[in-house]
């Protein structure tokens, strides 16, 4: 270790260290500046389109009639069914993991290494499991609601499992102890006890899941969600199109309008999503717990 | 006596022994399922690829597929020569992680090893924040704003179109910029602070401190951040879809359109391919490909981060 040998006033030493400290700085800058240049960006486009008709008028081809309503409620049907499914499935199969199985055992082992590996499966592989057995296929669902809220449940299950079972780990086994000395049951113990001491958590984790669900296209696009939708949602088995979707066709048309059209329906997705991600954050930094 | 007395009494093994709980055991049956459902996720996605897969290669030959130079299955004459799709990916990706890496570690060190609490109070979450970004506003921003950017300050060769593999590169870096910086900041952070401070105590500056005790330190952590990195480039979909230009194009020119194998498999599934024509097959044959090089990164993340942790009590 020469270098370090060297007095701190040593001027190659100073002009290293300062040139390390600026390149770092630069590093956080060009991190955080071109981030916040996306969303000035989207916002200054967006703003002159943005406003009720967004979520009144339906899409249309004439950009100064359109709107996504249609869009929006898709969003709300699937993101709900998304919360519906994915919600109670990932927090059973994280409390079963964490309270009730042999952590040793082969199956226990083999649930949790392919729980890891499926978060980190690209969203459009889910796209093209919904197209093979769901959409078409031994289920042939077609392309519905129902579809949608099945391939996003899927997808954000993993993320829901993993979080739940960290705020399931954080409860401190002093409380299953106590609750076990005095009679409960291990399910009373968890029902009880441990869940609703892991529900902060287990909250945090949902939103974020949720919130990753209702900025997905690609796997939606798979199963064959439709880009021109201009009715309402009706039931399960509607024919349905999400704002991600939306902003995709109004991407890919030529005209200003629907471009400035996109910004804005994309605005809107920022401000449900980001508020989404607040809220979320929030409740980890809040209700987080030292035992 | 009291009826617990004569409860004990009547059967040895009294109080203690288990009164049967029928709910409770469907509980946990049903909760047992649950957990089982993931794996069965896996073995749908796995089946759902291999059939159609097997299916494609009766058809055409493998060598053909991951060697043919050629990629135009939707065409007359078909042709499935699979690499200008592998290639595209490869030049987005390698342009994502140009910016991503340098950029996320460099935010991540300067987070861990140098800002004020303050400061790190705030960026952290705010970076956790904007990871919530969906893909398509990326990609919209890379089509309308980077774009004309790239095409107007490109210093060699032709000017580049408004779709290239820069531009959608270049955007999916900044996309993936927080994920990097995020990880990384964890690894850094779960470095013992003895570590720093012994070295401190040698005389040693922060400048080599942070290079050459912490980021050594946490190298494990930061390598298994680099392969999810890349992982996570190799399978976004919308970015690509919208400003890469989807053309399959055997080139290693940034400059030029190009389409991504993820970008292929969403055109196909926007097309409404009759099922079971070879042209749906691809849509498979492609995922299986991208499903097994995600796959391998990650299992090499996870390798990597349980091999060469350096782990401190």
């Amino acid at each position: 270790m020469a270098a370090v040998g060297l007095s701190a006033t040593h001027p190659r030493k100073r002009v290293l260290n300062t040139g390390f400290l600026v390149v770092l700085w630069c590093c956080l800058a060009v991190g955080v500046v071109s981030l916040v240049v996306l969303l000035v960006y989207v916002a200054v486009q967006g703003a002159p389109a943005f406003g009720p008709r967004l979520w009144r008028r339906f899409p249309s081809f004439d950009p100064e009639l359109s709107g996504a309503r249609s869009a929006v409620f898709g969003t709300i049907w699937t993101t709900t069914l998304t919360g519906v499914l994915a919600v109670p499935l990932g927090v059973g199969a994280a409390v079963y993991l964490e309270e009730f199985a042999d952590k040793r055992h082969w199956w226990s082992r083999l649930i949790e290494l392919n729980i890891q590996n499926l978060a980190g499966v690209p969203s459009i592989v889910y796209g093209i499991l919904g197209l093979a057995f769901i959409a078409r296929g031994p289920i042939g669902l077609g392309p519905v609601i129902l579809t949608g809220g099945i391939i996003l449940a899927l997808l954000v299950l993993p993320m829901v499992i993993i979080a739940s079972r960290e705020a399931i780990r954080a409860v401190p086994p002093s409380i299953r102890d106590g609750a076990m000395a005095l009679g409960a049951t291990r399910w009373q113990t968890t029902w009880r006890q441990v869940l609703p001491a892991a529900v902060p958590g287990i909250a945090t984790g949902v939103i974020l899941a949720l919130s990753r669900a209702i900025g997905e296209a690609a796997p939606l696009i798979m199963i064959g969600a439709f880009t021109y939708v201009p009715f309402m949602p009706t039931g399960l088995d509607s024919k349905f199109t999400v704002l991600p979707i939306q902003i995709f066709d109004w991407v890919a048309r030529p005209q200003a309008g629907f471009s400035q059209l996109a910004a804005a329906a994309s605005v809107l997705l920022l401000v449900i999503l980001l508020s989404m991600n607040a809220i979320a954050i929030a409740l980890r930094n809040r209700y987080q717990r030292h035992w | 006596m009291s009826t617990i007395d004569v409860a004990v009494a009547q059967d040895p093994r009294g109080i203690l022994r288990h009164r049967h709980r029928y709910g409770e055991r469907l509980v946990i049956a049903s909760l047992a399922a649950s957990a089982t459902l993931s794996v069965a996720v896996t073995v749908g996605i796995v089946v759902s690829l291999v059939e159609p897969t097997v299916a494609f290669f009766r058809q055409v030959r493998v060598g053909e597929f991951l060697f043919g130079t050629t990629w135009s299955p939707l065409f007359t004459p078909p042709r499935f020569g699979v690499l200008p799709v592998v290639t595209g990916t490869l030049v987005v990706t390698v342009v994502a992680i140009v910016v991503a890496v340098p950029v996320g570690l460099g935010a991540a060190i300067h987070l861990s090893e140098y800002a004020h609490e303050r400061i790190r109070r705030v960026v952290k979450p705010g970076l956790e924040l904007l990871e919530g970004i969906p893909t398509v506003v990326y990609g919209y921003f890379a089509v309308t704003f980077v774009s004309p950017y790239v095409q107007r300050w490109w210093p060699i060769g032709d000017t580049p179109g408004v779709f290239s593999a820069f531009a959608a590169g270049s955007v999916m870096g900044v996309m993936i910029i927080p994920t990097m910086a995020s990880l990384s900041e964890d690894a850094l952070r779960a470095v013992p602070r003895d570590l720093r401070q012994g070295a401190y105590a040698l005389g040693a500056s922060r400048y080599e401190v942070a290079t050459r005790v912490t980021v050594p330190a946490a190298l494990s952590g930061i390598v298994a951040a680099f392969v999810l990195s890349v992982s996570r480039a190799v399978g976004e979909t919308m970015i690509v879809f919208i400003a890469a230009g989807n053309t399959p194009n055997l080139t290693f020119n940034p400059g030029e359109a190009v389409q991504t194998m993820t970008a292929f498999i969403a055109q196909a599934g926007t097309g409404d391919l009759p099922q079971g024509s070879t042209g749906y097959k691809t849509i498979f044959a492609v995922g299986s490909l991208l499903f097994v090089l995600t796959f391998t990164m990650n299992v090499l993340s996870r390798r990597v981060v349980r091999r060469y942790r350096e782990i401190y009590d």
